[in-house]
C-alpha cells in the first residue's frame, strides 16, 4: 500500500514493503542518491537525513514509520544555494572521497540548529555518531566552529 | 561523440598527442576514446585537460591537471577537467611501471615530467602561432594565463583565439628541462586552490558508481563463499523466490547471486538463501591467533632462510661479529580497509553478451576494462568505462580480478538488463581483502663502538602480491612488493642489512592496504630502533640522526619534529615516543604524545606532531589534508582495528566489531611541511606507518613496557603491563 509523506518540501507517495528501509526509497526511488549508504546498522552516519528537523539513521527507519512526516535531505538542506555549513565546509576543504560528508553536514546542521555556538567538545559529541573513513575530523570541526561564527 | 573536426599530432616519443578543438565542443566524454589526448582548447577559450588518474578524495584529479595548467600558461578557471580513456600505453604512470593505477602514492610524482613537458609543448605551439602570426621572433613572446603576449608592440592573443587558426607542426616541438618553469615561475604549482569537485561533495550531487541508476535496472546481491576458492555444493533457494520483486536466482561459480526489482528485495533474498559449500578451499581451517605462533616460528627459525626483498653487504657475516646482538619480535594483526563506500558496480552488457559498459569506482581503469573484458571472452575496445567518484579507496579497489565490477557483469549477462551489484558493509568485511598478518623477527649487530653494523629483519606473513596481482607478481620476479616495502632501509647508514620473507600460504584474502608494506614493517624496524637506543641509554632522536648522517632531509625533518613537540622536555604522566620513515623519498618524522590507564588498559593519544618533507608541495594544503588522513587511519590500525579468522571465516561483521577512529579518538595534530625545492613525492599515505610505532615507543616512555602487537587493544595491553 502507499505511503505518504513529505521529502524536502515535495509530497510524495511510494509503494513498498511497510519495512524496507527509508535510505533505499530515498535513493532508488526517489533519486535522492545524496543520502548514501555505509553501513545499514546506524553505525557510521552516511545516511544521516532529518525527520521532522530531528536528525535520524535513514537506513534504520522503516518507510512505513515516516507516513506523514516531513523528511529532509541533503538536496533539500539549502536548495539553490550553499548555505553557511556547506560554504564552511568548502573554506576549510573538508571532503576528501566525500562520500560521508552529506551525513556529516545534516548533522551538523541539526546541531546549529539547536545550539549556535557550540563548544568544540559539544561539537565532538555530537559529531562522534559519524565515520569519516578519510579522517576529515579536524577540519569538520574547525568548519562548524566557522560556521558558527559566520551565523 | 565529439562532433567536430580535429587536428592531432603525436608528441615525443611515448606517443602521446595533444588536440586542438577547431570548432566548438558540443559534448565531451560520452566517448571518452575519442579523446585521446592530454590537453585540448576550443575556440571560446575553454581549455581541457585530462586527468589520468582517479579521484578517492587524495586530490589528484586537481593536482595533476594543475601541473599541466602551470606549465602550459593555461587560466585555470577556464580549464574543463576530463577523465583519460582507459589507455595505458597514452595513459599509464611512468612512475608505476607505465600502468594506470592510482596507488602507492605515486600520482603527482609518477606524472610529474609528463605532465611538466605535455603543458609546455602546447604553451609552445601556441606562442610558435602567434610568432607565424605577427611574424616576430619566437624569442620576443611571453605568456600569460591563457594567452600568448607580445610585450614589444603591445599585442596580446587568446589561446582560444589561437586554436581557431592553428597550424600544427609536423612535429612536436622538443622542449628542453631547462626551458621548463622555475619554482620561481609557477603560478598554480605550490598555491592552495579549491579541488574542483568539492562543491558536488557538499551539496550531495558528487555521483559515486552506487549513485548510478539506469533504465530497466535490477539489483543484484552476492552470497559470496565465505573462503576463497569454495563454492556451492547445494543451494535450497525456495524461501529466497518467495521474496515479492525477485527476479532470478543466478548459480556463480564462487557463490549465489540474487536479481530483484529493488535493492531491499535483493538483500532480504541473499539472506534467505541455505547454501552448502564443498570444503576442498585452502583456507578452511585457518584460525588467525593460533597462527601467530606458527608464524613467530618461521621468523625465528634462522636456519631457513627467507626470500631475499633487500640486502647489502653481508647481514649474517657482520652479525656473527658483532659485538653484541639485540633482539626483538613484533606481530601485526590483519586489517581491513572500511572505505565508505560499500563496493559496487553497475554493468550493461548487451543481449548478445557481444559488449558491455561498465560504472564504477576502481583504483586502475585498464584493469577494470581488462578484467570484464575476460569475464565476458570480449576483446577490452567492446568494454566501455565510465569512472566514477570513488568513495574510498586504501588499496582494495586494485585488484588484478576486479571482482566486484565483475560481479555486475555477470549477473547483468543473465540477466540481459543493467545491473547494479550493491554489497552491504556485512559483505564488504566478510568478503574482504586484507593487509595480512605479520611477524615480525629482527636482530640487529653492534660493534664495539655501538654502531650497528649489522640488520636482519625476518617477515613472516600471508603472500599478498601472488593473490593480488598474479601478473605483475610473475612479472616482477615473484616479489611480494606488497609485503616487504618498508622493510629496506636504505636511508640508514647500516652498512650490512637482510630483509627476507617468510610466506605464509593460508588460502586467506589478501590486499594492499594504505601505507602497503611500510606499515607492518616499519612498525617493527622503528620500535626496534627505539629499543635499542633504550638498552643503549642513548637518546632515539640522536640514534635516528646519526643513522641519516648521508641524508640532511631525513635529519631536517627529525630535528624540526623534536623542536614543534619540545621531545626532550618529559610530562607528568605521559610518554612520547618517535618514529621516522623515507618512504619512497618523503621524508617523515612523527611524535606521539600519550597516557595510559594501566586499570582498563587503555591508550590515549593526546598530540601527535608530523614534519614531512615531500619536495615541491603542488597543493599544499592538499598535502596537509593527506597528512592529517593518513595520520587518522594509522591511528586506527594501532589502538583498535582487527580482522580474525575462525576456520578460514572473518569473524566480524560491521562497524559495531571493527572499530575505526571517530571523532572523539583524535588527538591535536600538528603538522608542518617542510618545502623544499626537490621532485615531489608522495604525500597520501607517508605518516601512516608511523604511528603505531610512535605510539608504541610513547607507551614504552610512559610506562617501561613495549607493546609489540598491533592493535594495541585493552587486553594486550593489560597483559603487557601484568
Amino acid at each position: 500500500m502507499a505511503i505518504d509523506f513529505t521529502v524536502n518540501g515535495r509530497p510524495v507517495s511510494v509503494k513498498a514493503p511497510a519495512e524496507t528501509r527509508l535510505l533505499w526509497v530515498l535513493r532508488e526511488e526517489l533519486k535522492l542518491t545524496g543520502t548514501r549508504f555505509g553501513c545499514g546498522a546506524g553505525q557510521c552516519g552516511a545516511c544521516m537525513v532529518h525527520i521532522d528537523g530531528e536528525r535520524m539513521f535513514s537506513c534504520l527507519m522503516p518507510v512505513s514509520e515516516v507516513a506523514g512526516r516531513k523528511v529532509t535531505t541533503i538536496e533539500g538542506l539549502s536548495p539553490g544555494r550553499l548555505n553557511a555549513l556547506q560554504r564552511a565546509w568548502i573554506a576549510e576543504s573538508v571532503p576528501q572521497c566525500g562520500y560521508c560528508q552529506s551525513g556529516q553536514l545534516m548533522s551538523a546542521a541539526v546541531l546549529l540548529a539547536t545550539n549556535p555556538h557550540p563548544t568544540r567538545e559539544q561539537i565532538k559529541e555530537h559529531m562522534n555518531a559519524h565515520i569519516c573513513r578519510c579522517g576529515t575530523y579536524p577540519r569538520i570541526v574547525r568548519a562548524i566552529e566557522r560556521a558558527a561564527k559566520e551565523a | 561523440m565529439l562532433t567536430m573536426t580535429r587536428r592531432q599530432f603525436m608528441v615525443g616519443a611515448a606517443g602521446l598527442t595533444f588536440t586542438v578543438l577547431a570548432r566548438p565542443v558540443l559534448s565531451l566524454g560520452i566517448d571518452s576514446r575519442k579523446i585521446n589526448a592530454w590537453a585540448a582548447i576550443d575556440p571560446d577559450g575553454t581549455v581541457y585537460i585530462v586527468n589520468p588518474s582517479v579521484e578517492m578524495g587524495q586530490g589528484s584529479m586537481t593536482a595533476v591537471p594543475r601541473i599541466v595548467a602551470d606549465e602550459m600558461d593555461a587560466d585555470w578557471s577556464r580549464v574543463v577537467i576530463v577523465p583519460a580513456a582507459p589507455d595505458d600505453k597514452i595513459y599509464g604512470n611512468p612512475g608505476f611501471r607505465n600502468m594506470m593505477y592510482t596507488a602507492g602514492s605515486a600520482t603527482v610524482t609518477g606524472y610529474w615530467d609528463t605532465a611538466r613537458m605535455f603543458g609546455a609543448q602546447v604553451r609552445r605551439v601556441m606562442m610558435m602561432n602567434a610568432a607565424s602570426t605577427w611574424n616576430v621572433p619566437l624569442a620576443e613572446l611571453t605568456t600569460e594565463p591563457g594567452m600568448v603576449v607580445h610585450a614589444a608592440s603591445g599585442r596580446k592573443i587568446g589561446y582560444g583565439d589561437i586554436a581557431r587558426v592553428v597550424e600544427l607542426p609536423a612535429e612536436a616541438p622538443a622542449i628542453k628541462p631547462e626551458e621548463l618553469k622555475k619554482p620561481s615561475e609557477y603560478r598554480y604549482i605550490g598555491k592552495d586552490v579549491m579541488r574542483v569537485e568539492l562543491p558536488s561533495k557538499v551539496d550531495g550531487s558528487a555521483k559515486y558508481a552506487i549513485d548510478v541508476q539506469l533504465p530497466g535496472m535490477l539489483y543484484g546481491a552476492v552470497l559470496r563463499s565465505a573462503v576463497e576458492g569454495s563454492a556451492p555444493t547445494s543451494i535450497d533457494d525456495g524461501s529466497a523466490r518467495a521474496v515479492p520483486g525477485v527476479v532470478r536466482i543466478v548459480r556463480m561459480p564462487f557463490g549465489v547471486g540474487v536479481l530483484a526489482e529493488t535493492p531491499w528485495a535483493a538483500f532480504k533474498a541473499r539472506d534467505a538463501l541455505k547454501v552448502q559449500w564443498d570444503r576442498t578451499a585452502r583456507g578452511y581451517g585457518h584460525d588467525s591467533e593460533k597462527a601467530v605462533a606458527v608464524y613467530s616460528a618461521a621468523a625465528r627459525d634462522l636456519s631457513k632462510p627467507g626470500k631475499p626483498w633487500d640486502s647489502a653487504g653481508d647481514a649474517i657475516a657482520a652479525m656473527d661479529k658483532a659485538a653484541k646482538i639485540y633482539e626483538a619480535e613484533y606481530a601485526c594483526d590483519y586489517t581491513y580497509h572500511a572505505q565508505m563506500e560499500p563496493l559496487n558496480s553497475v554493468a550493461s552488457v548487451s543481449a548478445s553478451g557481444d559488449a558491455c559498459e561498465i560504472w564504477c569506482g576502481t583504483q586502475s581503469q585498464t584493469m577494470a576494462v581488462a578484467a570484464v573484458a575476460k569475464a565476458l571472452d570480449i576483446p577490452v575496445e567492446k568494454v566501455k568505462l565510465n569512472l566514477m567518484l570513488l568513495g574510498g579507496g586504501f588499496g582494495r579497489r586494485g585488484h588484478r580480478d576486479e571482482e566486484f565490477i565483475v560481479d555486475s557483469v555477470l549477473l547483468s549477462k543473465e540477466a540481459k538488463r543493467p545491473v547494479k551489484v550493491l554489497w552491504t558493509r556485512e559483505d564488504d568485511v566478510r568478503n574482504g581483502r586484507f593487509r595480512p598478518l605479520s611477524v615480525h623477527f629482527l636482530r640487529a649487530g653492534v660493534d664495539a663502538d655501538g654502531r650497528i653494523v649489522a640488520w636482519r629483519h625476518r617477515v613472516a606473513c600471508d603472500e599478498i602480491t601472488a593473490f593480488q596481482d598474479p601478473v605483475r607478481y610473475k612479472g616482477g620476479g615473484e616479489k611480494d612488493f606488497l609485503a616487504m616495502a618498508g622493510s629496506e632501509l636504505r636511508t640508514y647508514d647500516i652498512p650490512n642489512r637482510l630483509s627476507e620473507q617468510l610466506p605464509q600460504v593460508t588460502g586467506m584474502r589478501t590486499s594492499s592496504l594504505r601505507g602497503i608494506g611500510f606499515g607492518p614493517n616499519k612498525f617493527a624496524t622503528e620500535a626496534f630502533l627505539d629499543e635499542i637506543a633504550s638498552m643503549r641509554g642513548i637518546d632515539p632522536i640522536e640514534l635516528r640522526l646519526q643513522l641519516l648522517k648521508d641524508t640532511p632531509r631525513g635529519q631536517a625533518v627529525v630535528r624540526e619534529v623534536a623542536r614543534m613537540s619540545d621531545f626532550h622536555h618529559p610530562r607528568k604522566g605521559r610518554g612520547l615516543g618517535f618514529a621516522f620513515v623515507d618512504y619512497s623519498g618523503t621524508m617523515v618524522a612523527a611524535v606521539a604524545e600519550v597516557s595510559v590507564d594501566k586499570a582498563r588498559g587503555e591508550v590515549t593519544v593526546h598530540d601527535f606532531w608530523c614534519v614531512l618533507d615531500c619536495g615541491i608541495a603542488v597543493h599544499p594544503d592538499n598535502v596537509v589534508a593527506q597528512t592529517e588522513s593518513s595520520i587518522i587511519y594509522g591511528l586506527g590500525l594501532a589502538l583498535t582495528e582487527r580482522i580474525t579468522f575462525r576456520d578460514g571465516q572473518v569473524q566480524q561483521s560491521n562497524f559495531y566489531d571493527y572499530k575505526v577512529p571517530r571523532m572523539r579518538d583524535i588527538p591535536e595534530l600538528h603538522i608542518k611541511l617542510l618545502q623544499t625545492p626537490n621532485k615531489p613525492t608522495g604525500a597520501g599515505q607517508m605518516a601512516t606507518p608511523l604511528v603505531a610505532p610512535a605510539i608504541a615507543s610513547a607507551v614504552a616512555a610512559a610506562t617501561r613496557v613495549r607493546l609489540r602487537h598491533t592493535p594495541y587493544i585493552s587486553e594486550r595491553v593489560k597483559q603487557a603491563l601484568a
